[in-house]
């Protein structure tokens, strides 16, 4: 199947100068499994558009390094 | 990878984490295992914790039969009352329990609990003002009393052995490993199927329900001949436009806050969800006097403080974010709410997977408990309960029982189908499958409910299981969103289906036929419940409502039939 790229504008966002290197804080909790490790920066992202805008993985965060915006369809 | 274990409990948010303590507790030297698709850190619909339980049966406060006789009005009467009686008379030792645990309630200066009124009748709400520490109290209790847990494991079938539950199958969401569970006795507690609409704004997960509940339960059941009943019994709730969370009249409501019409004035007595309350509220948004709001720009500077501090921190706390995204305060402005997608749901309405006052499904062995089983307007505090009564149930049940035998064909046949996706990568995407079915459901089973346009709905579910065949995944976590398609497809076409074959109107919108606009107590003062026949096919069950245990009385009737406000009232009007 051909493939496409679409740009999408997230939800979470990780501020990579925060996030700890190897902390998986948010990726456990969070309940879509939307967020993964970069394995290059051993730092967190969204991997996935999936998001309830619940803000577990932003209250986790050790580091304060995780901001939950309102998805952009219903902001 | 396979796990044996006495008990199962497949779902680690509210019903299934109190059913594993309380199976645990029960039997320290036999296994109970904890079956988590997310983890059970932040699993279920609360994740953020809860502002408060809708429903505390508390002595001094309401006496269980005062409950029952709420709830089997709210329900249009259709109530297996014996349920519901079990679970008034257990509700305040289960606070008292949570209470013990570490959870904290609002309590009056002499340090009872601080009741409050939303409903009808009676006084059920109690605050949670710090509720939002509830996962973390639940899940300290979960490792210390030794539930095995296994996170990111999705079930997508249950295992049969001679008509009896013997376990369940499912994958690891992050590495695609098939796993098979063997169990004497399963709780299913799977919360609801929340992602079987699709929101009005287009967004896949923006729904009510946390969207990770996409009926999961309810196809499982399905698919082991268990019962479920009244599945055409909607869950419609009025929420805050495009967030879609609730605004939430529950905790304004004893400040003060109160829904209203767009000229400012009140048109329902009771904000207490049920489908009368919708169908007044559907009502008003579809008149000239739309859109409906919740209103608590009347309220003093601190109430509105205290109300922000609740609704900000608790349940759905990014709340706070949207409405300051828009430049929008409940000091200024009112909140425009609007009506959800359909879900199924019997914590705010009614359907579920059939149980009894045990919690037993018709499977030996198989229990449901919280949003996916049949106890109308069970709502969280519901799920602990039920959680609860499942489990000291299923430990005498299990006692009774020999091993079961796995059967080689069953676990063969749904290893081929649950892998089948990330065979064919190519395949259809599991989010353009999945819009589609939802979109379908909005066009076709949204109430008011037409027969045509529900028969037409029913073509596509249908001619969607092709769809659902071809679909593709290139990873587990895509492969998760795919088998939780086949889960909403199941059902939607349950809902058809049943929406279809009960003709006549009940539950106000939730069950709101056109051609049958009205109630026929002679042919369907019942439940209605389906299940799968031997072929694969759905067949109906009338089963009668149980004589109730608390008679209603004539005035008793009328609360819930009278919601609409006079309109030559104004002591009511706000002002």
């Amino acid at each position: 199947m051909p493939q496409a790229t679409q740009h999408f504008d997230l939800p979470v966002v990780v501020d990579q100068s925060k996030c700890i290197e190897g902390c998986r804080v948010c990726v456990e909790v969070c309940p879509l499994d939307a967020l993964a490790i970069n394995p290059d920066t051993r730092k967190a992202y969204m991997a996935r558009d999936e998001c309830w805008y619940c803000t577990p993985c932003q209250v986790d965060c050790p580091a304060n390094a995780v901001t939950v915006n309102i998805p952009y369809l219903l902001r | 990878m396979e796990i044996i274990t006495e008990i199962l409990v497949i779902g680690g948010g509210s019903a299934g984490s109190v059913a594993a303590i309380k199976a645990k507790e029960a039997m320290p030297d036999r296994t109970v295992l904890l079956l988590e698709k997310a983890n059970i850190r932040r699993s279920g619909a609360i994740t953020m914790g809860m502002d408060g339980l809708n429903n505390a049966v508390m002595p001094g406060h309401a006496e269980p039969e005062d409950y029952v006789k709420e709830i089997t009005l709210a329900n249009d009467g259709i109530v297996n009352q014996r349920a519901l009686l079990r679970y008034a008379q257990n509700s305040a030792a289960m606070v008292s329990e949570l209470d013990s645990w570490g959870v904290k309630f609002q309590k009056t200066s002499t340090g009872e609990f601080d009741m409050k009124k939303v409903h009808h009748n009676g006084r059920y709400v109690l605050p949670m003002p710090e509720g939002y520490d509830l996962k973390k109290i639940l899940c300290r209790k979960i490792r210390r009393v030794g539930v095995r847990v296994e996170n990111r494991i999705m079930a997508t079938r249950l295992i049969l052995d001679a008509g009896r539950i013997a376990g369940a199958m499912g994958f690891n969401t992050r590495t695609g490993e098939f796993v098979i569970i063997r169990a004497k006795a399963v709780i299913l507690a799977c919360g609801a199927c929340g992602r079987l609409g699709l929101p009005a704004s287009g967004y896949l997960y923006g729904t009510y329900e946390m969207p990770t509940n996409a009926g999961d339960g309810y196809s499982m059941a399905f698919h082991a001949g268990a019962e479920l009943s009244n599945i055409e019994c909607f869950q419609i709730n009025p929420l805050i436009k495009d967030y879609n969370g609730p605004a939430c009249a529950y905790v304004a409501g004893p400040f003060g806050g109160h829904t209203v019409n767009a000229q400012g004035h009140r048109f329902i007595q009771c904000d207490y969800w049920s489908g009368q309350m919708m169908m007044e509220f559907y009502r008003e948004l579809h008149s000239g006097k739309g859109p409906v709001y919740l209103k608590m720009n009347h309220l003093a500077d601190e109430t509105i403080s205290e109300i922000e501090r609740i609704m900000h921190t608790t349940e759905r706390p990014s709340r706070g974010l949207f409405h300051a995204n828009r430049g929008k305060s409940y000091r200024h402005d009112m909140v425009e709410m609007h009506i959800s997608e359909i879900g199924l749901c019997s914590g705010h309405s009614a359907s579920g997977v059939w149980i009894n006052e045990n919690g037993e499904t018709t499977v030996p062995g198989l229990y449901a408990a919280g949003d996916m089983a049949s106890i109308p307007h069970n709502y969280l505090l519901g799920a602990f309960t039920f959680g609860k009564i499942c489990a000291q149930h299923a430990v005498e049940y299990v006692k009774t029982v020999s091993e079961p035998k796995i059967d080689p064909a069953q676990v063969e046949a749904e290893r081929d189908r649950v892998l089948r996706p990330l065979s064919q990568p190519d395949g259809y995407p599991h989010h353009q499958v999945e819009y589609k079915l939802r979109r379908m459901v909005n066009d076709y089973l949204q109430p008011p409910k037409l027969t045509t346009r529900m028969e037409i709905g029913l073509e596509h579910f249908i001619r969607a299981k092709a769809d659902l065949d071809q679909m593709g995944a290139r990873n587990p976590h895509d492969l998760m969103r795919a088998m939780e398609a086949h889960f909403i497809r199941d059902c939607a076409e349950m809902a058809a289906r049943a929406s279809l074959n009960r003709t006549e109107s009940r539950w106000g919108l939730y069950h709101y036929r056109v051609e049958y606009p009205v109630s026929d107590n002679a042919n369907w003062f019942v439940h209605q419940n389906l299940r799968r026949t031997p072929d694969g096919n759905m067949e109906f069950i009338k089963r009668p409502v149980a004589p109730y245990v608390v008679p209603l009385e004539k005035d008793d009737r009328e609360s819930y039939s009278r919601l609409r406000i006079d309109e030559s009232s104004t002591i009511t009007q706000a002002v």
